[in-house]
């Protein structure tokens, strides 16, 4: 179908015209590779200079940096907009990072709890076995 | 935890020599049976000539249609084989009492429960509905075909690889012991040394790819080809249902793919994911294949959901009641089925917090559901219902899984679960949703939609027959397995102590001689309604008043479905169509451009499935041979440039023309029908 393009005289519907895409322009291009650089860069500085007191704080504000990398990279490498194939593209974003967001808390969640109700004698670690 | 080294190991055949092939009489027998059967088959074929048919025909066709009966056919066929493990558990349970083992050893018992979850679920319940959603879905939207034609017969083979696989296992080495979802540290390689969890990872990833595909595929058509004026809520309910099942196929999937490969790493590189030792956690691979395995039982009842609703609309004569709802509660379902997939393990050892939470999730989703069932009910309410086939076993489900809905209510509360889990209640429960839930549908589909099909009905008596031993059959197999869940006893259990349960057992096996009676009169069924297809022939193409486009066209449709792209003007399409007397479109016939059939995803899915055997028996280099194979393959079917055709004009006047013809024969006073 539409999608198959072989090399036959009736592609007069293929390629060169609006189909819903946005392929960006050399100022985005530009624009989202000046960002990343220094998002990279401000991480990369921080942990090389030590860090602050806090390694909590520390890995915080690194895992930080990177979110926005992850949206600087999709908004301006992948393309993605509100607007662009009519509005799926954001929202199978959206579901993504539902599913994602619950896979992940939902199994650190339950893996954390695993030994709520397990016997007191089953508590290798106070007991000093295995591990 | 070290890999054993015990087991020889050659070069050239790896793992495998003669003592692969079981010492068993039982698989000696079945093995007879099956090669007289298959030679059988294969000489018949070839003394008609019918392989070069079937190749050009089906095998290598990108038709959605020709791949969704396929799929059908997988499905029909791997469910025979699941239907005789079944068979063959009732006996031993009745068998195995007052001292007696029964005739089923441990080893072959454990291979059995495990083969019959595996098959029924991934190579039964899967290929069926993705064979339905192929069929209907691109005629419903007035599509000429998918999306992704030659994709969509190369996730057909695959399916067909991963059964093929899973069927060797019968007589060449083993299968899993481990029961269907392969739990380590039972299915680790210090537990389940030989290749049984290899025939298991390795069937299940082959399907697996196919699965995914055939996700992307349909999602895909479903957004990017509906007919002009088909937005999404003038959508029929069965393509919103196969939209969201396939959002979860695509979604969940890759979690058990990943999950296989992570235990993969375990058996094969000794990594230690899921093993006691060295901070592996069997607990999370229970934790990652149910975030797989919860949506997993939606992505099967779903597009039955859309079935049933198709159906009750056209066999009461009315709209859906609630259509609005219907979608609403169907995308519900499809986002809460990712949140309640601890309710599978309640009693792993999470805190109250934990299990509460899952609990309540679980008894929520039963909400939208809920509201189906009323949706149904209140479209049936003072219709003139026809009680046809298709429209018995609607109601068939409904009784049947409304019961199964509750049990499975009160499974989800915690302090009820850590009861019975584990327990034939359970299974009770899973096959009373299953069977009433997906089966009954699947069943009702192919007696709806057969006509479409093939242009000729279902035989009614042999129907009516396997309805009634199917149905009845069912409830007496699985209540008795309530009760003795009730009584505590654990499924997956070989020979039992106490004689006052063997009864249940009795009443259980005479049901699943009844379910194997129906089963018997479906094929028969299937038998007479080809022998007398003259009599049961349906040339208007709509045999049913149907509502929705796929009755617009002819039964069976032709190759492009149709010969110009429908307009939607509403829900409903065909129904509007009929009702303003539209009439079929006669301009100037154009050239309708197709894919062109092809051999490649036979071939790819061939390489596919011996690499995965070669996994399975670590023969290195076959694997490595076949994988290039595979490689190879793919990149030079990208240089194939002859993939599209076009029909002629007057071919497509011709067809076109004669359809014409045949209506025009039919008696011209058609039902009148009323406006709705």
């Amino acid at each position: 179908m539409a999608q198959q393009h072989g090399h036959t005289a009736h592609h007069d519907d293929a390629h060169g015209h609006d189909d819903g895409h946005d392929h960006g322009s050399f100022k985005s291009y530009m624009t989202g590779f000046v960002l990343s650089v220094i998002l990279t860069a401000i991480p990369f500085a921080l942990v090389m200079s030590g860090g602050f007191e806090s390694r909590l704080w520390t890995a915080l504000v690194v895992v930080a940096f990177a979110a926005a990398q992850v949206f600087v990279h999709m908004v301006y490498f992948l393309h993605m907009n509100t607007s662009s194939e009519e509005g799926w593209t954001m929202l199978s974003l959206i579901f993504t990072v539902i599913v994602v967001v619950i896979m992940l808390a939902g199994s650190l969640w339950v893996m954390y709890h695993l030994n709520t109700n397990m016997m007191p004698q089953m508590n290798h670690e106070a007991l000093g076995i295995g591990s | 935890m070290a890999i054993p080294s015990d087991i020889e190991t050659t070069f050239l055949f790896g793992r495998l020599n003669l003592h692969a092939i079981p010492a068993d009489p039982i698989v000696w027998v079945t093995f007879v049976f099956v090669a007289i059967g298959g030679a059988g088959l294969l000489w018949l074929l070839t003394k008609y000539k019918w392989w070069g048919y079937l190749w050009t025909e089906w095998f290598t066709s990108v038709d959605h249609k020709k791949i969704g009966i396929m799929y059908i056919v997988l499905a029909l066929i791997m469910f025979v084989r699941g239907f005789a493990d079944a068979i063959m558990m009732r006996l031993q349970q009745v068998l195995a009492f007052n001292g007696s083992e029964g005739y089923l050893n441990a080893h072959h018992y454990d291979q059995i429960f495990t083969a019959h979850g595996v098959i029924m679920i991934f190579f039964v319940a899967m290929p069926f509905v993705t064979g339905l959603m192929n069929y209907i879905v691109p005629l419903q939207i007035g599509a000429r075909d998918v999306s992704f034609p030659f994709l969509n017969n190369f996730s057909f083979w695959m399916t067909v690889g991963g059964a093929s696989l899973t069927m060797v296992s019968l007589f060449i080495g083993e299968f899993a012991q481990t029961g269907w979802l392969a739990f380590p540290p039972l299915s680790g390689i210090g537990y389940s040394p030989y290749v049984g969890v290899d025939y298991y990872i390795w069937g299940l990833q082959v399907a697996g790819v196919g699965t995914t595909l055939s996700g992307i595929n349909l999602l895909v058509t479903i957004i990017k080809m509906r007919a002009p004026g088909m937005t999404m809520m003038r959508m029929p309910v069965f393509t919103w249902t196969a939209l969201c099942t396939n959002i979860l196929i695509v979604a969940s999937f890759p979690v058990l793919t990943a999950t296989l490969v992570l235990l993969t790493l375990d058996r094969y590189l000794g990594t230690n994911f899921f093993t006691n030792d060295l901070g592996g956690n069997p607990m999370m691979y229970i934790n990652l294949i149910w975030i797989w395995g919860h949506p997993e039982v939606y992505i099967l009842i779903l597009p039955l959901f859309g079935v049933f609703s198709e159906i009750t609309a056209t066999f009461t004569g009315k709209r859906l009641f609630g259509y609005t709802s219907m979608v609403y509660a169907t995308v519900c379902i499809t986002v809460l089925s990712y949140l309640v997939w601890l309710h599978h393990f309640f009693t792993m050892g999470s805190g109250a917090s934990v299990n509460s939470f899952f609990g309540i999730t679980t008894m929520i989703i039963s909400i939208p559901t809920g509201a189906k069932i009323f949706n149904w009910l209140f479209t049936m309410y003072r219709g003139r219902i026809r009680f046809e086939l298709p429209m018995m076993w609607t109601v068939a489900f409904m009784l049947t899984f409304v019961l199964g809905g509750m049990t499975g209510v009160l499974l989800a509360v915690p302090p009820a679960d850590f009861v019975v889990h584990n327990s034939l209640f359970l299974v009770a429960h899973f096959h009373n949703v299953i069977i009433g839930g997906v089966l009954f549908g699947c069943f009702a589909a192919v007696n709806y939609w057969w006509p479409k099909a093939f242009g000729f009905k279902l035989d009614p008596f042999w129907g009516k027959v396997s309805f009634w031993f199917w149905v009845v059959g069912f409830w007496v197999a699985f209540m008795p397995l309530y009760l003795l869940g009730l009584m505590g006893v654990t499924r997956r259990v070989r020979v039992f102590d106490d004689p006052s349960l063997q009864i249940w057992f009795i009443i259980a096996a005479i049901g699943a001689v009844m379910i194997a009676i129906g089963i018997a009169a479906m094929f028969l069924q299937f038998y007479v309604s080809i022998r007398n297809r003259e009599k049961l022939r349906d040339d208007s193409g709509d045999p049913w008043e149907g509502r929705t486009l796929e009755w617009a066209t002819s039964s069976p449709p032709p190759d492009y479905n149709f010969a110009f792209t429908p307009v939607s003007h509403g829900l409903d399409t065909w129904w509007d169509m009929k009702r303003f007397g539209q009439t079929r479109p006669r301009a100037t016939y154009i050239p309708i451009h197709m894919p062109k059939s092809t051999g490649t995803g036979v071939i790819i899915s061939a390489l596919c499935t011996i690499c995965g055997f070669a996994l399975i028996w670590y023969i290195w280099w076959l694997a490595i041979l076949s994988f290039v194979g595979v490689v190879a393959v793919a990149i030079a079917h990208t240089f194939n440039y002859d993939r599209d055709f076009h029909i002629p004009a007057d071919v497509v006047k011709t067809t076109e023309d004669e359809r014409d013809r045949v209506l025009a024969t039919l008696p011209a006073a058609q039902p009148a029908i009323q406006g709705v």
